[in-house]
């Protein structure tokens, strides 16, 4: 009899297992976090499963940023797409023209009925991803600005006082004098170029990046990063790097590796940078907000983002985009944004998020860490400071990367590299735009 | 040997069906992962799609056109070129040197002969990533050793070095398999050729370079095809690992832009286009190698 009920119930629990998991809607959302990162948003998912029972969250991991996308676009032909593409900001201009490819995410949540309220983002994030109208085509997922990152022991040991004065780039070439005198073989080291000294500093000094408002007017847009600002500041870069003031590591945030070991005194890198030199850092640092020019174009104007936003592919049952929405609406409250915040670095996406880590006390125990927000949000974003929406221009940043190392090794001037770097740009524009039409 | 036996040799069939079931396989194989794929990529070449395929818009040639006008792709050309020849003559010279001093050995030629097997077995890919690891600018063994010499290796800004660092991680790996290949040629020439020379008073080099390096000809014709189709086409996870094309597109070869414009800037109707130039370009390069190279072969 024993047997027999244990029997019963094996069977039964055999029977019932697949049933209880097909009556859940599975909705899938590929990434491109490894490491901490990765660790988190198994976390997030996890934890939001565990909120609910009608929608399943797999998470899975597709490579890097570029992977992630070629592993969705693929996918797509293929006819086997996931429900959520993480697509990384230089991404935007190709997935905002694949109409038919995606379901912009106020449809998703207008659809769905989840609690979606688009004025809660923080304007210079959620810009990124609106149309020109101000709808919400992808949910900012992780977003960051660059910021200066500074090494006090480092300063001290080259005879600078470490809280000298490091708003403008001015007063960070004389420090840049004093450092090389004072005997540091690495006064400055940058991680991500093209981002922050051509794309960020465009912004900031609210001069254009590209024509049509950066690319959000329209697809026949030309690049304008050989204006004079540019082209001044990659010039005083370009005599740092032959003086040896500025080290260039790569393309990447290769010069992480050498900020962390504490081999360099100053770093521009993305805020998100803080979880790695928080962790690794065996000397005092700070966070500065990112320098400019004193009376170049309007700076201080606002930084602009780096990241990703998730996209959600058109193609699934109603019924799973529910999940979606139910999801996406769990991702954007203030409790899963702070965490995330003070976790990563990354920006709080929501006005709330950030209002929450204040109220908790989060930036008074972590001296700095509010900086990137304040940088941003501290005005309102214009027509030039509102991002870029370029295509192909994973492609174009690379182009930018090959004529920056140009000046940087002394091959080319600023205005030389810049000329050629809008002239081979501008081909790979006409060849989207055409192939967009 | 009876004058009409060799004759014979070579087998004849009744009808067709058993012959073209014999073939069958081999072209089906080809059909399937060669002609489809390289009839797509023609047929690609002629369009412009958007990346999800949703549209394609017909261009004709203009993808060529695009390409041949574009100053970057021709340069590409000249890296290509310099880039096969170095890997070819890199991986093959020492390969031959190895080779003719193992095969003098006479104790321990068999532990020898491994250990230089080894090498082949590593993928391009992680090839990259140990050259890279030993030249890193920051961390790398040789390159710190070069900064004690006084010379400033930097792979990331010069472009000598990028090449030089890439061409070296590829041909390392191939040093192996053409080693096995010159290794088994020398064993088959005839000794008593040599010791007849060596009675006559020629000294080891001279018999290598009038009576060796002859025999070994035809395996040297098939290694310079054989490595020169690798450059072109197997390198590609090397570059990828080491430079990723740069510094400004020094080391960026045919086939890596391929994949970049492809892959990266999601611009498949280039990609085709350049897929097919490429087909065409190393057509002709084996073609030429046959026709000119192969007549200077004895067999």
């Amino acid at each position: 009899m024993k047997k027999l009920l244990i029997g019963a119930l094996a069977a039964s629990a055999t029977f019932l297992t697949p049933l209880a998991a097909t009556a859940q809607t599975e909705v899938q959302f590929w990434h491109a976090f490894t490491g901490r990162l990765g660790e988190l948003v198994k976390a997030q998912v996890d934890d939001f499963n565990a909120s609910q029972d009608e929608y399943t969250v797999v998470q899975s991991h597709k490579g890097n940023y570029s992977e992630t996308l070629n592993a969705g676009i693929a996918a797509f032909r293929a006819g086997e797409q996931p429900h959520i593409l993480m697509v990384f900001e230089v991404g935007t201009a190709t997935m905002m023209a694949a109409e038919g490819a995606i379901k912009p995410v106020y449809e998703v949540m207008a659809e769905s009925g989840a609690q979606f309220d688009p004025d809660a983002y923080i304007g210079a994030v959620k810009g990124y991803y609106t149309t020109t109208d101000g709808e919400m085509l992808s949910l900012p997922f992780n977003s960051s600005t660059p910021v200066l990152w500074v090494n006090r022991n480092a300063f001290e040991a080259a005879g600078v006082d470490p809280d000298t004065d490091l708003s403008t780039w001015q007063k960070v070439g004389e420090t840049l004098d004093a450092l090389k005198a004072g005997g540091e073989d690495c006064p400055l080291v940058t991680a991500w170029q093209s981002w922050i000294h051509l794309e960020n500093l465009s912004a900031y000094h609210d001069v254009p990046f590209a024509s049509k408002d950066n690319g959000f007017a329209g697809l026949d847009t030309e690049l304008m990063l050989n204006g004079d600002v540019q082209v001044a500041h990659l010039t005083a870069m370009g005599d740092w790097a032959k003086d040896g003031k500025f080290i260039y590591t790569g393309r990447r945030n290769e010069g992480g590796a050498n900020f962390r070991a504490g081999e360099c005194a100053l770093f521009t890198e993305s805020s998100a940078g803080y979880a790695g030199i928080k962790a690794e850092a065996e000397f005092d640092f700070d966070v500065r907000p990112l320098p400019y020019w004193e009376g170049a174009g309007n700076a201080p104007q606002n930084t602009i983002i780096g990241g990703a936003s998730l996209w959600v592919m058109e193609g699934h049952e109603a019924e799973d985009y529910k999940g979606v929405g139910e999801f996406l609406s769990y991702l954007s409250s203030s409790e899963v944004q702070a965490a995330w915040h003070q976790n990563t670095g990354y920006l709080p996406i929501t006005v709330a998020a950030g209002e929450a880590t204040r109220a908790s006390g989060f930036y008074d125990e972590n001296p700095g860490t509010d900086v990137a927000v304040k940088q941003m949000t501290a005005n309102e974003p214009t027509a030039n400071s509102k991002g870029l929406r370029l295509g192909s221009f994973d492609q174009i940043r690379g182009i930018i990367d090959e004529e920056l190392e140009a000046i940087w090794s002394g091959d080319k001037s600023a205005q030389e590299a810049m000329d050629s770097a809008k002239e081979r740009g501008d081909a790979l524009l006409r060849r989207f735009e055409s192939a967009n039409r | 040997m009876l004058p009409g036996s060799w004759m014979e040799k070579r087998v004849t069939f009744k009808g067709w069906l058993l012959p073209l079931l014999l073939i069958a396989p081999q072209v089906v194989i080809s059909a399937i992962f060669f002609f489809y794929p390289a009839g797509q990529a023609v047929w690609q070449s002629l369009f412009i799609p958007d990346p999800f395929g949703l549209s394609a818009r017909f261009v004709g040639l203009g993808n060529f056109e695009f390409l041949l006008s574009d100053k970057f792709y021709r340069a590409s050309f000249v890296t290509t070129a310099v880039f096969s020849i170095l890997v070819t003559l890199c991986s093959m010279i020492p390969a031959l040197f190895l080779a003719v001093i193992a095969d003098r050995l006479i104790k321990g030629s068999g532990v020898y002969r491994t250990l230089l097997i080894w090498p082949y077995a590593v993928a391009p890919a992680v090839a990259g990533v140990l050259w890279l690891f030993m030249f890193n600018t920051r961390v790398g063994v040789v390159s710190w050793y070069l900064g004690q010499l006084g010379y400033d290796w930097n792979h990331v800004l010069n472009g000598g070095e990028a090449m030089g660092l890439v061409v070296v991680a590829s041909a390392w790996g191939r040093i192996s398999y053409n080693f096995l290949f010159f290794f088994a040629a020398l064993q088959a020439v005839p000794r008593s050729v040599i010791e007849a020379a060596a009675i006559d008073g020629a000294h080891f080099w001279r018999r290598f370079f009038t009576i060796v390096l002859p025999l070994l000809s035809p395996t040297t014709f098939f290694l310079l095809v054989v490595n020169i189709v690798y450059a072109f086409f197997e390198t590609f996870g090397v570059i990828h690992t080491i430079t990723a094309g740069g510094p400004q597109q020094s080391t960026t070869i045919l086939v890596y832009k391929v994949f970049s414009d492809g892959f990266v800037g999601q611009d498949l109707g280039s990609s085709s286009a350049q897929s097919v130039i490429l087909l065409v370009v190393v057509g002709l390069l084996t073609v030429i190698q046959f026709k000119f190279i192969e007549k200077r072969v004895h067999y």
